[in-house]
Formats: structure tokens, C-alpha cells, sequence
């Protein structure tokens, strides 16, 4: 196969698997708060991204303090919790200010988040500079497992994955299983009616928000283990987002998790066989061609309208 | 029954409207610019196709497309296609190993033109493919999904999607396509050099030309049954279908028409600016003409071409003194039209500024200037 034999298509799959893992771990989160606000919420937020570079800035701002007064061993931690709040307190204020006034819009929540979203990599580039910008990481999260001589597995992406699947039992057991979970679950059902059983609709939407723009910080402090993070770092990733999700089928868990890990393995295995740019658009070709046969998503039932 | 005239102009006010458009497309911005800003200007022109288009899918139809940009650059890379075998005869590439292919096949080593070249070679067919692969890829994208009933915000994340697909691939397939850098070099259309003086005066009118036509026909399409059915479709589409319409087709040809536009409008700007690049393709292009549209007017087909010329005049002015002010004002655009003026300049104008009526004062103007100067002529006489 591609002139390699068994052996090493094995090891390459096993590396470019784990590799895949961390892109996985990445979108999982981003495809996560984007599952809340878009799935739930039907607001298409283009900005989605630029709250998850409001996470990797704070996490490379939280860097440049751990090394000032000498805890780089600790910081991590907190600049994860950080980086969700101050993506929440942010998307609460968005919030406020501009998206319940489009509710009955969904079209132009797409329209107004984008101008949101050049307005904030604008404020990013004259606070930050354009240049790109790294964390300091701690020791523990650098280096790699060596199963075996051939295989090469980064410790960055275990913790990422890892931090990605507490965010994910988090989403679910909020959503699921909490009180809180089931005010949003009604309010987004019929808002009427969930109103008239004395739900504050407009608090709950406010809190879902930014709840979502909270994951979406989270993935962006994960994002700073395994690369470095510019201006446009999130404008990358929205369109990947989007097709998680939609792919995923809105309103699905289980579907975003699916649709996460297997758009984030396709793309990086292709991308060792082909080029990055062909692998990359083999993916988006195959998920927007199922897409079309399936427009329903892979774990939904009804017709997307 | 309306006259053919009332429904290609749309009664007085969209006649007046129109001629007003006219004038100052043929008339005033020629004689008040030089040539240099003329040809800026012919740029914004050839966006204004888009978001014409996009008035017929998006604020009639309820269709928003983010991949507009994807059809704007399609027309435009058949035109390019056309233009650079041309610029690449024998003996103006003598220096390459492969003589007679364009320059960036040379530089990958590509001994012969590819097979979807070859069509490229004479223009008649690459004005028919200008108009044709656009359409039926928007035909198969229509098909696909309205068919299956998907649409609004599904609609405009796959086609954002499928803009994002197309761009990566132009840029990664640089010996098939240019890559990043695009088609350049564009020298002469059958032998007709495009980059003298009076070639881009003739362009530039041609071009105001095809975009009146283009509204026209829009225009058109609008006051027929059809437009009605499409003003039914955005606001109860159930109720359509229940009435025994087909709402799929009606669809599936509103987008294929804005597509076709949009395409002419590719084309147009490869022959004005000289070149064509993928960063006419992506999904950023796409939402810029979103944007001019909606500035403008989505309900407004001579709206949105204000939109457009008076969006890329503060582009132009802002990121040549204010590089960074631009994108603040740019998305704070954005978000102040979505928020406060949905119905874009024309809204305002519907509002405030019909009061006076303009159209009917202009119209009332014109016929006292015009009774003035037939007295005028006759006393000289």
C-alpha cells in the first residue's frame, strides 16, 4: 500500500492516529459549545472561533505570568478555569448586547457574528500583535511515550484528549442530568410554554450562551499545548466546527463525539497519504457528499428544516 | 396584464430608479474619474453582479448562499483559463522547457495542457463554459439539497463548505490552477490587447452594460409569477407545496440564474483587473457579498448595487488611511445593518426619503428641463 509495507502502515496509523487525537480532542470542544449554541440555540455563531482564541490568549497571558513569579509547573490548571470564565463573561455580555435582539433571525445571527468576529481579530491583532504567539508549557506536558521504538506518542495530546473528555461527561451530566440542563432542554423545546411553567427563558438563554462561548475558551486553552495561537487561529477552525456538528446530526451528544472523531482521523491519516490540502478536502468532500444523501445528520431523526 | 416594459423596469419608480443607476454608471463616473479609479470602480461593478444575485436568492428566495464567491470565481478562472493559453503562445514562453503551456504548468512539471484545459482554447466555448460550469454546479448542488429539503441554515453551512472545499483545492493543485498566486499575466483577448487605456474604458462600459442587463432580467424574473411564487416560498413554503408547486425546482432555478450571474461577473473582472486567485473563491469573498448586499438592501436589486460601490469606497478610502480602523468599521457594519436596518439603504429610503418622493420629483425635473431645452431649441432655430 503507497509502497509501505504492513508494518509501517500500521505504526503510521497508530501515530497519525494519536496525532488525529489531539485535532479530535480540539474540535470535540470547539464542536461541543457549538452543539450548545447552535444545536440547542439555533444561533449560528461565526465567532465561534474568536472565543476560542479569547481562551489561547489568556492561557499564553497566564503563561507569561506562571514564568514571571516561577509556578509553571502549576498554572495549567487555572488557566484552563480562566479561560472558561473569561470566554463566559464575554459571551454573556454578547449575549446582552446582540443576539437576543435576532433570536426570531437565525440568518442574520450568521451575519451580525461575523462582523463580531472581524471586530474581535482586529482588537486581538492591536492587543497581541499579529505575530503568532506561544504558552510557556509546563515540564510534565512535553516529551513523549515510546510503546515500542517505532511508535511516537506526544504527552500534549493525551492531556489534551483527556481534558476533552471531562469537558464532554461535564456537557453531558449539566445537560442530562442537572436541573439547570433541563431548563435549557425546555426552554429551547417551547419556549412558551417553559416561559409559562416559570422558566426566566431570557436568563436561560443568556447562561447557554455563554456556556457555550466558556467550552469554546476551554478549547482554546487546549489549543495552546499543540500549536501556537495568532489573531485568526480561530477562523480556522469554524468551518470545521460547523460540519462536526451538523455532520453529527444539531442536537446530538453522541453524534458531535462521533462525528468529531472520525472527521479529525480521516483528515490526519489522509493527510499522511495525500497532501494536506487533498486530505483535507477528501474529508470536507466525503462529509458534505453524506451530507446530501443524509441530511439529517449521522444520530437524528428528523428533517432538517 | 403589466406590458413587457413594466415588467423588465418595474413601473415608474424602478424605471426611474434605474435610469438614474444608468446615468451615473455611463455617464457621471466616466467623465468625474480618471481612469485609475474608473477601473476601481469597474471592481466594485463586477461584485455588484453578486450581490444582484444574491437579491433574487437571498431576499426573495429566503436562500442564503455563502458560496457566491465560489460562482464569481469559477466565471472567472474560465475567463482567465481562456486569456492565459492565449498569453502563453510558443513564442512568448520560448524560455521554458515546455513551450507553449502557461508559466506555473512549466514550473511543475507539466509537459502538456490537461484535459480541462483544452476547451479553453477558443473563446466561444469558453464564453459558453463561463455561463455553464457555474450553473451546473450550482444545478447539482440545488438538486442535491433542495430535493431532500434542506435549506436556510443548512444550506448556507454546506455552501460555505463546498466555497471552503473549492478554494483549498485551487490553492493545493497550483500546477492545474495557478495555486495560490491565481491565473496572471492576462495580455490579450484575441489578440485584442485588454490592458491599454481604450480597452478599459470599452470594459468598463461593456461591463455597466451586462450588469443593467443582468438587473433587468432579475427585475424581470421578480414581477413575473415566478417572483411572487418566490416572495410565497420564502415567507410559507409549506403552503406552496400544499398548493400543488414543486418548491424544489423553483429553487433549484433561482439558484442556478444567481449562480449565472454571479459568473458574469467573474468574468468581467478577469478581463478588467487582469487576473484571477483563489482569494475570490474562499468563504470570506462569499460573506463579503452577503454584506453588500444587505448594506444596500437585500429586497433592492438596484439597492444592493449602492450597497456594493458605496462598501468598497469606504473599503478603499479606510484601508488606504486607516489600515486598522477598517475592520472595526467593516464588522461593526456588519452588525449595525443586521441590527438596525435589515432592509439595508434601501430600507431608509423606502422610509424617510419616499416621503419626498424623489422618483416622482426627479421624473417632474426631467420633463420641465426637457420642455426648457425643446423651447430652447426651437427659439435658437
Amino acid at each position: 500500500m503507497f509502497g509501505y509495507t504492513m508494518d509501517e502502515v500500521g505504526n503510521i496509523m497508530v501515530m497519525q492516529g494519536f496525532s488525529g487525537l489531539s485535532l479530535f480532542s480540539v474540535l470535540l470542544l470547539m464542536a461541543l459549545g457549538l452543539a450548545i449554541i447552535f444545536g440547542q440555540m439555533g444561533v449560528i455563531n461565526m465567532a465561534h472561533g474568536e472565543f476560542m482564541t479569547v481562551g489561547a490568549y489568556t492561557t499564553v497571558f497566564m503563561s507569561k505570568l506562571a514564568v514571571k513569579y516561577e509556578i509553571v509547573n502549576t498554572y495549567f490548571v487555572f488557566a484552563i478555569i480562566a479561560a472558561f470564565i473569561i470566554a463566559f463573561f464575554i459571551g454573556y455580555f454578547i449575549e446582552y448586547l446582540l443576539i437576543r435582539h435576532l433570536y426570531k433571525r437565525p440568518l442574520d445571527t450568521l451575519l451580525a457574528t461575523w462582523g463580531l468576529s472581524l471586530v474581535m481579530q482586529q482588537i486581538f491583532r492591536s492587543t497581541f500583535g499579529a505575530k503568532e504567539v506561544s504558552a510557556e508549557l509546563p515540564e510534565w506536558l512535553l516529551g513523549s511515550f515510546k510503546p515500542t521504538p517505532d511508535i511516537d506518542i506526544p504527552i500534549n495530546g493525551v492531556f489534551v484528549m483527556g481534558l476533552a473528555l471531562i469537558v464532554t461527561v461535564g456537557v453531558y451530566f449539566f445537560m442530562f442530568r442537572s436541573r439547570g440542563g433541563l431548563r435549557v432542554r425546555a426552554t429551547m423545546q417551547n419556549r412558551i410554554m417553559a416561559g409559562a411553567v416559570g422558566i426566566n427563558t431570557q436568563k436561560v438563554d443568556r447562561l447557554t450562551f455563554a456556556l457555550g462561548c466558556g467550552i469554546a475558551g476551554v478549547a482554546g486553552a487546549a489549543f495552546t499545548t499543540i500549536s501556537s495561537t495568532g489573531p485568526t487561529t480561530g477562523s480556522l477552525y469554524i468551518v470545521d466546527s460547523f460540519m462536526v456538528v451538523v455532520f453529527g446530526g444539531a442536537a446530538s451528544l453522541m453524534g458531535t463525539i462521533a462525528s468529531a472523531f472520525g472527521i479529525a482521523q480521516a483528515q490526519s491519516i489522509l493527510q499522511f497519504f495525500m497532501t494536506s490540502s487533498m486530505g483535507k478536502v477528501a474529508t470536507l468532500m466525503t462529509i458534505v457528499i453524506i451530507l446530501m444523501m443524509r441530511p439529517e445528520g449521522l444520530f437524528a431523526s428528523k428533517v432538517r428544516k | 396584464m403589466k406590458s413587457l416594459s413594466d415588467k423588465l423596469l418595474g413601473g415608474k419608480q424602478g424605471a426611474v430608479g434605474l435610469a438614474l443607476l444608468a446615468l451615473l454608471l455611463f455617464v457621471v463616473f466616466p467623465l468625474w474619474l480618471d481612469l485609475f479609479r474608473l477601473g476601481l470602480l469597474g471592481k466594485y461593478v463586477t461584485y455588484a453582479f453578486v450581490a444582484v444575485s444574491l437579491v433574487l436568492l437571498w431576499g426573495n428566495g429566503g436562500i442564503l448562499s455563502l458560496g457566491q464567491g465560489m460562482f464569481f470565481g469559477l466565471g472567472g478562472y474560465c475567463m482567465a483559463m481562456f486569456l492565459k493559453l492565449e498569453a502563453s503562445d510558443p513564442v512568448s514562453t520560448k524560455i521554458q522547457t515546455t513551450p507553449g503551456i502557461p508559466d506555473f504548468m512549466d514550473w511543475n512539471q507539466l509537459t502538456e495542457i490537461p484535459w480541462f484545459w483544452v476547451p479553453f482554447k477558443s473563446l466561444p466555448l469558453t464564453l459558453l463554459l463561463v455561463l455553464i460550469v457555474p450553473t451546473l454546479l450550482a444545478f447539482i448542488i440545488g438538486y442535491a439539497m433542495f430535493k431532500r429539503r434542506v435549506g436556510g441554515v443548512y444550506f448556507a453551512i454546506i455552501t460555505q463548505a463546498i466555497a471552503l472545499i473549492l478554494s483549498i483545492l485551487i490553492v493545493g493543485q497550483q500546477g492545474y490552477t495557478g495555486g495560490v498566486n491565481g491565473i496572471t499575466d492576462l495580455k490579450t483577448m484575441m489578440g485584442w490587447d485588454i490592458r491599454t487605456d481604450s480597452a478599459k474604458y470599452i470594459l468598463y462600459f461593456a461591463n455597466a452594460g451586462l450588469l443593467i442587463g443582468c438587473m433587468l432580467l432579475s427585475r424581470y424574473i421578480l414581477t413575473s409569477k415566478f417572483g411572487m411564487l418566490l416572495l410565497a416560498m420564502r415567507d410559507k413554503e409549506e403552503r406552496v407545496r400544499f398548493s400543488g408547486y414543486d418548491v424544489s425546482n423553483f429553487k433549484i432555478f433561482i439558484f442556478c440564474v444567481a449562480a449565472m450571474i454571479s459568473a458574469i461577473g467573474g468574468a468581467m473582472f478577469t478581463l478588467q483587473i487582469g487576473f484571477m486567485s483563489p482569494s475570490f473563491v474562499g468563504i470570506v469573498p462569499s460573506i463579503e457579498m452577503v454584506i453588500f448586499a444587505a448594506v444596500g438592501g437585500r429586497m433592492s436589486l438596484i439597492g444592493a448595487v449602492y450597497g456594493t460601490l458605496l462598501v468598497n469606497f469606504g473599503k478603499t478610502v479606510f484601508s488606504e488611511t486607516f489600515p486598522e480602523l477598517w475592520l472595526f468599521l467593516m464588522g461593526g457594519l456588519f452588525i449595525a445593518v443586521v441590527m438596525f436596518f435589515p432592509d439595508g439603504l434601501a430600507g431608509i429610503y423606502e422610509k424617510y426619503a419616499k416621503k419626498f418622493d424623489v422618483a416622482g420629483l426627479v421624473s417632474k425635473y426631467a420633463s420641465k428641463i426637457s420642455k426648457k431645452a425643446s423651447k430652447m431649441i426651437g427659439e435658437i432655430i
